[in-house]
């Protein structure tokens, strides 16, 4: 289980899994000052929000090569016959992908913040609602991933399928990230809805997919 | 090694069409199974249904014995090396110091550290094989294992299917293509 886990996170540094998405967030942050203007305060108030929107658009690049490439390469076949079941295989690929992605994103997230003009203490707040939300995200990325491998056009399909779902983690995101109480108890239970939940959803998929 | 493989009445399902029904055999230590038949006959669901990825529609699946599939995706990392995709499946299996022993058998060692991306099909093919030697399951299946290999590569497999053999393993081969596979029990579709 270490050995896929580890395989997850290798795969993600070395092919772009990890990078691509954190300059494409750093992106979308630096765009927001563009569209609204450099009005300090205005920025700041929306700051918040404005991390978590990238960050949920960030999440989507990557769906494409989490599962796709090992249903075609016959990684997961092999899996398979080695006695893995499905969702222990989408439950490590999820840890994977979140150990890839969400600590890089929250690093990312500090030169966002800077670059948004987040006052104060927010960065702070900011980075513990992702640290509990990220791994909600990572986990619906390994079920929409599971859902689209091997369909034509899975990257746009990704987007429809995934962000419906991610729309409660941006809601209360954003709502704890501005100081909404009882926001943080709500994100963190959608996040551990989604950890738990999504593993199955993923191994029902990867299972439909061998039929 | 004991192993066994049996099917009892399996009837197989794929894509609304029957491909076969009520197919029976059994396997004991040292016997080998060659599945024949034209393209599309179902050779490869077979073996996918032997190897427990696909559900039979009707009919038991049996067997003892941890098995080692050799199917048409080779299942090795690209960007790795070959040593390095394939010891990540040997440490899967417990064996990851046959590796070297493995890549030998079946002539790649010299290309060891090649990275995947780079080899050609018949070298893929005997790098895929490698993986079963590696395992140390005494249940081989394999799909197709002759494609794309040359004269000198089909008689390393054949050689190395006879020692299994010998040591009481169990092979199950799906062929469109001749194989010797000595006193082998014939499964025509």
């Amino acid at each position: 289980m270490i050995a896929l886990v580890w395989r997850e996170l290798r795969r993600a540094w070395s092919s772009g899994g990890v990078m691509l998405p954190i300059a494409f967030f750093l992106l979308v942050a630096i765009l927001f000052p563009f569209a609204v203007g450099p009005d300090a305060r205005l920025l700041g108030r929306i700051g918040g929000g404005v991390i978590w929107a990238a960050a949920l658009l960030a999440a989507l690049l990557p769906v494409e090569r989490l599962v796709a490439p090992d249903v075609e390469s016959g990684v997961l076949d092999q899996l398979v016959v080695r006695g893995f079941s499905d969702a222990g295989i989408a439950a490590a690929k999820m840890l994977g992908h979140w150990l890839g992605f969400g600590p890089a994103l929250m690093a990312a997230t500090c030169v966002a913040a800077a670059l948004l003009h987040v006052p104060g203490a927010a960065p702070g707040t900011i980075l513990l609602a992702l640290a509990i939300g990220t791994p909600g995200l990572a986990a619906l990325g390994i079920a929409t991933a599971g859902l689209v491998a091997g369909l034509r056009g899975a990257g746009a399909l990704a987007g429809l399928v995934m962000l419906p779902f991610a729309v409660p983690l941006l809601i209360f995101g954003a709502a704890a990230t501005s100081g909404t109480p009882g926001a943080f108890k709500l994100l963190a239970a959608i996040s551990l809805l989604l950890v738990a939940g999504c593993p199955w959803v993923a191994a029902a998929a990867m299972r439909m997919g061998r039929g | 090694m004991s192993a066994s493989l049996a099917f009892e009445d399996v009837t197989c399902l794929r894509g609304g069409r029957i491909l076969f029904e009520a197919l029976g055999f059994a396997l004991g230590p040292g016997e080998a199974g060659l599945v024949l038949g034209p393209n599309g006959v179902g050779k490869s669901s077979l073996i996918r249904i032997a190897a427990g990825l696909l559900a039979p529609l009707g009919g038991r699946v049996t067997g003892e014995g941890a098995r080692a599939l050799l199917s048409e995706a080779a299942a090795l990392d690209s960007e790795r090396t070959l040593a390095v995709a394939l010891g990540f499946w040997a440490r899967l299996d417990a064996h990851g110091d046959a590796v070297s022993e493995a890549l030998a058998a079946v002539g790649l060692r010299d290309i060891a550290d090649v990275p995947v991306r780079l080899l050609s099909t018949g070298q893929r093919r005997r790098a895929a094989f490698a993986r079963v030697l590696a395992s140390a399951a005494p249940v081989w299946l394999l799909d197709e294992p002759g494609n794309g290999l040359d004269t000198a590569s089909l008689a390393m497999l054949e050689a190395r299917i006879a020692v299994h053999r010998a040591a009481g393993g169990i092979v199950l081969v799906a062929t469109h293509q001749p194989i010797a596979l000595p006193g082998a029990q014939e499964i025509r579709l």
